[in-house]
């Protein structure tokens, strides 16, 4: 739009120039009473009863979202004649590149598995790429139970606790190996998925949901005063790392004994575990993803989405909505409880600290952020949420304030998600419909 | 026995505030149906405002308790309530009409980003104050142990009784409560009938906050210690306490708060302290296991 096209629009609607601003002024009355008790006056730490006043923060945000909303509503009023054409950009694109789905999740699937081989890894970026892929397989796991099924679970990482400390106290205590432990850590939590499951999951969703929130707490809550067990709040360390078919990488290994780097004959690298954890990730990762896109096909899968759309349909249809409600849960907390027996692995410490409310919530954002049920949208997510606030650290004590306001904004514009997939996994006849075929791009 | 009475005043004055909270949620879960998770960070909010208004009040010279404590009730309920209605406005409303799940994940992030907002800008520090209210009688004294009634504790009861009767008859006698329990029943009805539902469910908003902000200025009198995250768990009790009581009954969320409160102080002094939350989430559990509607409660009919 031209400098005259803009002056005459204003020109035009100088009475909705006006509305606007009374409408951006509201907003900053508003701020200014919200901010005026929190952002002018800082108490001080401790006892004491003094204060900093700074005025100047409430200035600086009350001209901030005055100034804000007049763009925002400036910003939807001239984009208004072709507001038809530029929504759907943004999904035109991922409905583009998702024709090529394969191709490219293949090629990202190769990148990935070389990355650790070329030399721009150092230690860093493996360590880093690794901490997104816990994510990553952590939000695929629980997106059997929230994507899927539909459940929302805001304890998953009760599980995820449970497989840490399962891998612990077996590798510490009865001295098993790391791959001997995966499976029963799994169990171990799948276990408790089922236990915890059965009594609650005939609650609706949002009882559901502040249920296994409690439960989170009651088992975080368990592991910080059962001290003689799991060390309290100081937790365990000293956990044993993966071995490579036996061989252990330490740069000396006790007698009789051969590490790694000497089975192969080259100089030890510290790197050398970081990169095997990576791979031991990336396999897990992939299988949940396996499992999960194969499952969904299946008939249980089939009666987790057909439950999620419509409860009371699938019963009178004669599903039994305990049962198939409880295999997603002990199959979601399975996977939850492999990822907390490599993150124990991986750290060599556990603490109660690592298993917050606030871990569950940021699985659980980078579930819905990515658009509930779609596996590409998890890794997406994980990248944003996980890897760019690593990237800025210079921001990092705003990234819970941001991730928050994140998780509001995309439920206001995009309550689907960023990619959405919420047909059906399996169906009957053509799709989409031909009518809807024909009308697309 | 007096142990036994003294567990019992700290658990009514404990339940008191728990109550005052759980209002918030059952009201709000009344008319459209979601858990507002968010407000257990709007108690927190309450709280902060209410120290720092009490710090101004000192720093001014303000010497009689009393009406410091009525201006701070004041300032921090108007406040709060703005939060309140905010919250809703920016978050929720937006969201009328979306999938079931939708408020709730946008309430989790409301709670996450408020009590980050709090900690960036006034510090993740513990924040205290001197009590200003001291003293109480003693009731009995046997054996060398005092059963004491403070006087906070006869202001927070107090208050608490002044504002549920209060409440009672707002919600039975005024236009607004009568708009609510409309809205409650049918929102679309009560919208053809010429109800505002957009604000009732404000308004509903904002005293709910008002609550949960004197529950704030309560507490903070009452212990005197707050920090950004003593919302998460007080709302998630709270919450325990109006879900016991039958969620979208009011009578059932002050009751529901008092046996909460009790059965923390009970649990805390005859078992152990460490695993007073423990209990309390059983009992959400076992509730919501054994009697869905809680001990108030209607039952939910869903049709198709």
């Amino acid at each position: 739009m031209t400098s005259t096209e803009l002056g005459k629009r204003f020109g035009e609607d100088s009475i909705c120039l006006g509305a606007m601003i009374k409408d951006a002024g509201i907003a900053a009355l508003v701020t200014l009473v919200l901010a005026m008790p929190l952002f002018g006056a800082r108490l001080s730490d401790g006892g004491g009863g003094e204060l900093q006043f700074r005025p100047w923060w409430v200035v600086i945000a009350v001209v901030t979202v005055f100034a804000g909303r007049l763009a925002i509503i400036l910003w939807f009023t001239m984009r208004k004649p072709d507001i038809t054409a530029r929504l759907p950009l943004f999904d035109l694109t991922v409905a583009r590149l998702s024709r090529h789905k394969r191709l490219l999740f293949a090629g990202f699937l190769f990148a990935v598995a070389i990355l650790p081989l070329l030399p721009i890894a150092d230690r860093w970026v493996v360590d880093l790429i690794t901490l997104v892929m816990i994510y990553v397989m952590l939000g695929w796991g629980l997106n059997i139970v929230v994507g899927l099924a539909g459940l929302l679970d805001l304890g998953y990482v009760a599980f995820y606790a449970v497989g840490a400390y399962s891998y612990t106290l077996l590798a510490i205590h009865f001295d098993l190996s790391f791959w001997a432990c995966l499976p029963l850590a799994g169990a171990m939590a799948a276990l408790f998925g089922v236990l915890l499951g059965f009594p609650v999951l005939r609650l609706r969703g949002d009882y559901l949901a502040i249920v296994t929130l409690g439960f989170g707490e009651m088992v975080r809550i368990i592991l910080i005063n059962w001290s003689t067990l799991t060390g309290g709040s100081e937790g365990i360390a000293g956990i044993p790392g993966p071995t490579f078919f036996g061989l252990r990488f330490t740069a000396n290994p006790a007698s009789g004994e051969t590490a790694f780097h000497q089975f192969l004959g080259i100089p030890f690298g510290s790197i050398h575990k970081l990169i095997f954890l990576y791979y031991i990730i990336l396999i897990l990762a992939l299988l949940t993803h396996l499992f999960s896109e194969r499952i969904r096909r299946l008939p249980v899968g089939r009666a987790w989405e057909a439950l999620r759309e419509d409860e009371i349909a699938s019963r009178s249809l004669g599903l039994n909505p305990v049962l198939v409600k409880l295999s997603a849960f002990g199959l979601g907390a399975m996977f939850a409880g492999f990822a907390g027996a490599f993150f124990a692995t991986r750290q060599g410490f556990i603490n109660p600290s690592s298993f917050t409310f606030i871990e569950s919530a940021i699985i659980l954002a980078i579930v819905v952020l990515g658009g509930m049920g779609s596996q590409v949208g998890v890794i997406c997510a994980a990248i944003v949420l996980i890897l760019l606030p690593e990237l800025a650290r210079e921001f990092a004590e705003f990234r819970m304030l941001l991730f928050g306001g994140a998780m509001v904004a995309i439920m206001v514009w995009r309550p689907r998600g960023l990619l959405t997939q919420r047909v059906p996994s399996v169906r009957l006849g053509l799709w989409p419909p031909r009518a809807a075929r024909d009308n697309s791009p | 026995m007096e142990y036994f009475l003294q567990q019992l005043i700290n658990g009514l004055t404990l339940g008191a505030v728990y109550g005052l909270i759980a209002i918030g949620y059952t009201m709000v879960y009344g008319i459209i149906g979601m858990i507002n998770f968010a407000h257990g960070e709007i108690y927190m909010i309450g709280s902060f405002i209410a120290l720092i208004c009490f710090s101004i009040l000192g720093l001014a010279g303000v010497a009689s308790v009393p009406l410091a404590i009525l201006v701070v009730l004041l300032i921090a309920v108007l406040f709060t309530a703005a939060y309140g209605w905010a919250v809703e406005r920016l978050a929720y409303r937006p969201l009328r009409g979306s999938f079931r799940l939708a408020p709730l994940i946008s309430a989790i992030g409301m709670s996450i980003f408020l009590q980050n907002y709090v900690q960036l800008s006034q510090g993740a520090r513990v924040k205290a104050m001197e009590p200003l209210v001291t003293g109480g009688f003693v009731l009995t004294e046997k054996a060398g142990f005092q059963v004491t009634l403070s006087y906070m504790q006869i202001i927070i009861m107090a208050v608490t009784v002044i504002l549920m009767a209060g409440f009672s008859l707002l919600i039975s006698l005024s236009p607004l409560g009568r708009a609510q329990r409309a809205c409650e029943q049918d929102p679309k009805m009560a919208a053809l009938l010429g109800v505002d539902v957009d604000r009732t469910v404000s308004m509903t908003f904002v005293l709910g906050a008002g609550l949960a902000a004197v529950a704030g200025v309560l507490t903070t009198l009452q212990y005197g210690v707050i920090d950004f995250f003593i919302g998460f768990l007080v709302g998630l009790k709270a919450f325990t306490a109006a879900v016991l009581g039958g969620i979208g009954s009011l009578p059932g969320a002050m009751l529901g708060g008092i046996l909460i409160g009790l059965v923390e102080a009970f649990w805390a002094a005859y078992f152990s302290a460490e695993y007073k939350d423990v209990a309390a989430f059983s009992i959400l559990v076992l509730v919501l296991i054994f009697r869905p509607t809680g001990l108030l409660g209607r039952p939910e009919v869903e049709k198709v």
